[in-house]
Formats: C-alpha cells, sequence, structure tokens
C-alpha cells in the first residue's frame, strides 16, 4: 500500500500524527511529512485511521502491485 | 473560443436580487441553479454575483489560490462586528497566519473534549427533573462557554455570564445583506450590532481592569488575554487596547460560535424528529459509555451513528448557505466569463441538495455516510457543509469533536422530546449568520434507568 498527499488541502491539523505517528510528522506550522510512503502491513489500521481523521481529506491510501 | 456570459437569474427589482436575498436567499439560489445551471449569476445592488455549483464548478472556487478569489471584501458584513484592521482586513499572508491556530491542532483536542463535556455539565446542573429549554438561547450560551475556553482560556471564560452570550448573538444579528450597500446602514439590526460590539468591549475592558489591578498571575496561570496585555510596545505602552483585544476575541469565537451551536441544535430537532435513530444513537452511546470510557478519549474516536446524525444536520442545515469571494481578475469558468471585482460564490444549501449527488435529498438518512456509500467523501465538492479544498474550515475537526463531547453528555443524563409540531422548526434567512427562528423549544427530563 501506498500513501498520497494533496498538499493543496492539508491544512497542518496533525491528525495523522496522532494517529500514526511513525508514519507521518508534522512540524508546528506546516504541513504534513509523510516518513514512510510505502507503511508495512502491520500498520494498515493506524494509516487507515489517519486518512479517516484527517480533517481535510488530503490523504488517500492506495493498494497497488507495488505495495 | 470567446467565453460566455453566465445567465442572469430571473426575478430582481430595483437594487437587482438584493432584496430576495435578504429575505429568501435559498429560494433565490436554487432558481439559479434550475433556470442558469452550474453557473449562474444574480445581481447585489449592481455587482454581479457569479454563483457556482455542482462538482466542477465548486472544485474551481475551493482550489482557487487567495491571490484569485480573495475573502478580504467579499464580507463586508464582518468588518463592523470585528473592527478595523481585524482578520478579513488583514493581508492573505496575515490571515494565513491567523488561520494556522495552534488552539485548533490534534493534540489539543483531549482536552478540548474534557472541557466541553464540563461546560455541558454545568449548564444542566441548574436543571430540574424536567423543563424546557430554547434551543437557540441555549446552544448559543453554551457555545460562548466552550469556545471561549478552549480558544483563550478557561480563565477568562470564568469571568463570563449570559450577558457574553447576549451581546455576541446581537453581534451575529448584524449580518443583514443591506452590508453589500452599506455596513452602516440606518438600521435597528446595525444599530443594535454596533451598541453589542461596544457593549463587549466593555466587558473585557472590566475583566482587564480586574486582572491589571491584581497584577501579574503565575506563568502557568496565563491564558491568551494575560499574554495579550503583557504585550509592550517598543515605547512601553500596551499593545493592544481593550477595543483590539475584543476584536481579536470576537473573531477567533466567531466562525465556531453560531455554526456549531446551531449545528447541535439541528442534529437534536433531527433526532428527535427521528426517534428510531434516536434510539439508536442512544443505544450507541449506552454501549460505548457502559465501560467507563471517558468522554475526552470517546469524543476523539469514531461514534458512527451520532457522527452520521451531525453530517445529515449538516448537509440539510449548512450553517453557512453562501460562501463568498471577490475576483481579483478575470477568469473562466466552465467556458463562462467571471469579470474582476466580481462575487464568486459557492452555495453550501444548493450543492448539499443535489439529487445527482444525493438521493432523496430533503429526506434525513444517515445511513448515506455509512460504508461504502460514504456520500460525504465520495461528492468531496458538493458535500461542502465545512467547505472544501485549501481554504475547508480549519475547525472542522473541534467541530465534530465538540458535537459528540456534547452529545455524549446530554444523552447519557436526559432524554428530550419536541414542544412543537415537529415541522416548526425552521431557519431564519433574513441574515447572513442563519440561525434557529424562535421559539424553538425543546423539553427534556432526567433519564430513570431505563
Amino acid at each position: 500500500m501506498r500513501i498520497e498527499v494533496d498538499l493543496d488541502l492539508c491544512q497542518g491539523h496533525a491528525m495523522c500524527e496522532l494517529e500514526a505517528p511513525g508514519i507521518f510528522s508534522v512540524p508546528r506550522k506546516g504541513k504534513v511529512s509523510v516518513l514512510e510512503p510505502y507503511p508495512p502491513e502491520s500498520a494498515r489500521a493506524a494509516v487507515d485511521a489517519a486518512v479517516r481523521y484527517c480533517p481535510t481529506q488530503a490523504l488517500r491510501l492506495v493498494d497497488d502491485d507495488r505495495a | 473560443m470567446k467565453a460566455l456570459e453566465p445567465r442572469l437569474v430571473s426575478g430582481g427589482e430595483e437594487g437587482g436580487h438584493l432584496e430576495e436575498l435578504r429575505r429568501d436567499p435559498i429560494a433565490l439560489m436554487r432558481r439559479v441553479r434550475a433556470e442558469c445551471g452550474d453557473v449562474g449569476r444574480f445581481d447585489l445592488a449592481g455587482r454581479p454575483v457569479i454563483l457556482l455549483s455542482g462538482a466542477e464548478a465548486n472544485e474551481f472556487f475551493f482550489r482557487a489560490p487567495d491571490e484569485d478569489l480573495d475573502q478580504a471584501g467579499a464580507y463586508p458584513f464582518m468588518t463592523p462586528i470585528f473592527g478595523e484592521g481585524v482578520v478579513f482586513d488583514a493581508s492573505p499572508e496575515r490571515r494565513r497566519e491567523a488561520l494556522h491556530n495552534q488552539a485548533l491542532r490534534g493534540d489539543m483536542m483531549r482536552g478540548h473534549a474534557q472541557t466541553i463535556a464540563d461546560e455541558v455539565a454545568r449548564m444542566v446542573a441548574g436543571w430540574a427533573d424536567s423543563g424546557q429549554i430554547d434551543l437557540l438561547d441555549w446552544f448559543a450560551e453554551l457555545t460562548i462557554y466552550t469556545s471561549s475556553a478552549c480558544l483563550i482560556g478557561g480563565k477568562f471564560r470564568n469571568q463570563l455570564d449570559h450577558r457574553f452570550a447576549d451581546l455576541y448573538h446581537d453581534l451575529e444579528r448584524g449580518t443583514d445583506a443591506l452590508a453589500f450597500v452599506d455596513p452602516y446602514a440606518p438600521i435597528d439590526s446595525f444599530r443594535r450590532r454596533d451598541a453589542a460590539r461596544a457593549g463587549l468591549v466593555t466587558l473585557v475592558a472590566e475583566i482587564m481592569a480586574g486582572r491589571a489591578a491584581a497584577g501579574p498571575p503565575d506563568r502557568a496561570d496565563r491564558d491568551l488575554l494575560d499574554v495579550l496585555m503583557s504585550l509592550r510596545s517598543s515605547e512601553g505602552q500596551p499593545m493592544f487596547l481593550a477595543d483590539e483585544i475584543t476584536g481579536m476575541f470576537i473573531s477567533m469565537m466567531f466562525a465556531g460560535h453560531h455554526t456549531s451551536s446551531g449545528t447541535a441544535a439541528w442534529t437534536l430537532i433531527e433526532l428527535l424528529r427521528h426517534p428510531e435513530q434516536m434510539t439508536g444513537v442512544i443505544a450507541e452511546l449506552d454501549g460505548l459509555y457502559s465501560a467507563g470510557q471517558q468522554v475526552s478519549f470517546q469524543a476523539l474516536r469514531e461514534i458512527p451513528r451520532l457522527e452520521a446524525a451531525i453530517k445529515e444536520a449538516l448537509r440539510l442545515h449548512p450553517p453557512l448557505i453562501l460562501l463568498l469571494r471577490a475576483a481579483t481578475r478575470d477568469m473562466e469558468v466552465l467556458g463562462y466569463r467571471v469579470p474582476a471585482g466580481a462575487l464568486v460564490g459557492a452555495t453550501p444549501a444548493i450543492s448539499n441538495r443535489m439529487a445527482e449527488d444525493f438521493p432523496e435529498p430533503d429526506a434525513f438518512l444517515p445511513e448515506r455516510y455509512a460504508q461504502p456509500r460514504q456520500e460525504d467523501l465520495i461528492n468531496r465538492w458538493t458535500w461542502i457543509p465545512f467547505g472544501a479544498g485549501r481554504h475547508r474550515c480549519v475547525g472542522a475537526n473541534f467541530a465534530m469533536v465538540q458535537l459528540k463531547a456534547i452529545f455524549s453528555v446530554l444523552l447519557r443524563d436526559w432524554t428530550f422530546e419536541l414542544a412543537q409540531p415537529a415541522g416548526s422548526y425552521r431557519n431564519d434567512h433574513s441574515k447572513m449568520v442563519v440561525q434557529l427562528a424562535q421559539p424553538c423549544v425543546v423539553r427534556y427530563s432526567r433519564r430513570t434507568g431505563d
């Protein structure tokens, strides 16, 4: 699986960092960095929650062959 | 190819469609879509308003940068409320900075949820075993306390009482669309607005005088007001006077106040109109909290049935019915011309009820948010109670946490019933800030061992 970010939409709420701390990082002022663009399967629940709870729907989880 | 002129909607009198916008804005906007399609036009006292609806036109609106579609100048009715120099008079950079409000970051939400739960408990502490409340008055007062406590600080909130809420209500009522012609026109609602702002400055000045007399607080005990009072110019003068500080507080609280208050009220009304949904939500909350879970934890997690009810209340009764920007240059949308200087609008009230995207658009159907329908996520440019894109409401997350916390506490200990005919609850659209029309009364009674 792979994480896609639409930086047009990110407002830096850092909900993703709360849900999946090792995968996302958000500075005090600024937008998200994806630390693990291809997260391991074991992180799926946390990444799902991060995508779901993103207040601006800036994140997507894509399942493709490269995962 | 030459861009087409957006079609002008029917109706309109002297002053164009201003009077209809003041009287029945939803009918006007619905007619624009029906007659003109995704891109239509009405006339606001000589100024064209290009009104957009539908996914493609909305995406254009919500993705446009401030440099193209500017918020400053699009909301002239806000300037007398905030005061000169506050928020919407500032540059786009300053506004972005202000928007990136640290109080709204995810890691603050747990504390906010607890604060909100405590404020609800405080408001119901005075309730008898049964009684009735006016939904507008009650939720408007509650959300004054929650937003001041969360955004400014508990210490400031504890120095407020219902007077602050009453004055704030008069501010919100001072948003007649006549402000597009003259924000200081001699009408009653504008006079009350200006008196209310002066009254709020007096209240804040009294609080400031009390704090100044008490001397500097401990560092750990400082709230935002203490910080603002402590700032000095290079000449040693206070950097902000009561008038400016009040303006900042008004603007910080504005976007989250009538919006959360109205949504809480409409969620309750719709749940009472649909008892089977209410039963489901209560069972869900009872289940989640039966193991002693804290609201501060649970309000940040999924509460699917309650959330779906809130989303559906938001879709049917969006607190903002018309979002506006000013076009800074000539541009084109879907082949239609948008001239520099025109106002450009997107309308949650119309887009949220497009039958193409939301089957049975006028029905309260929380199940449309369950997997796999997820109509809010699938229709990201037409499910727009919070706007969308780069200007999506920065407080949306806070709002959902707040609403979940409010109903977690209210429905745990109380049952409610409509005190008027179900169809008699409606919004008052005569002001740009939409509020419930009074009366809007419900009865409450304490839950017994059911």
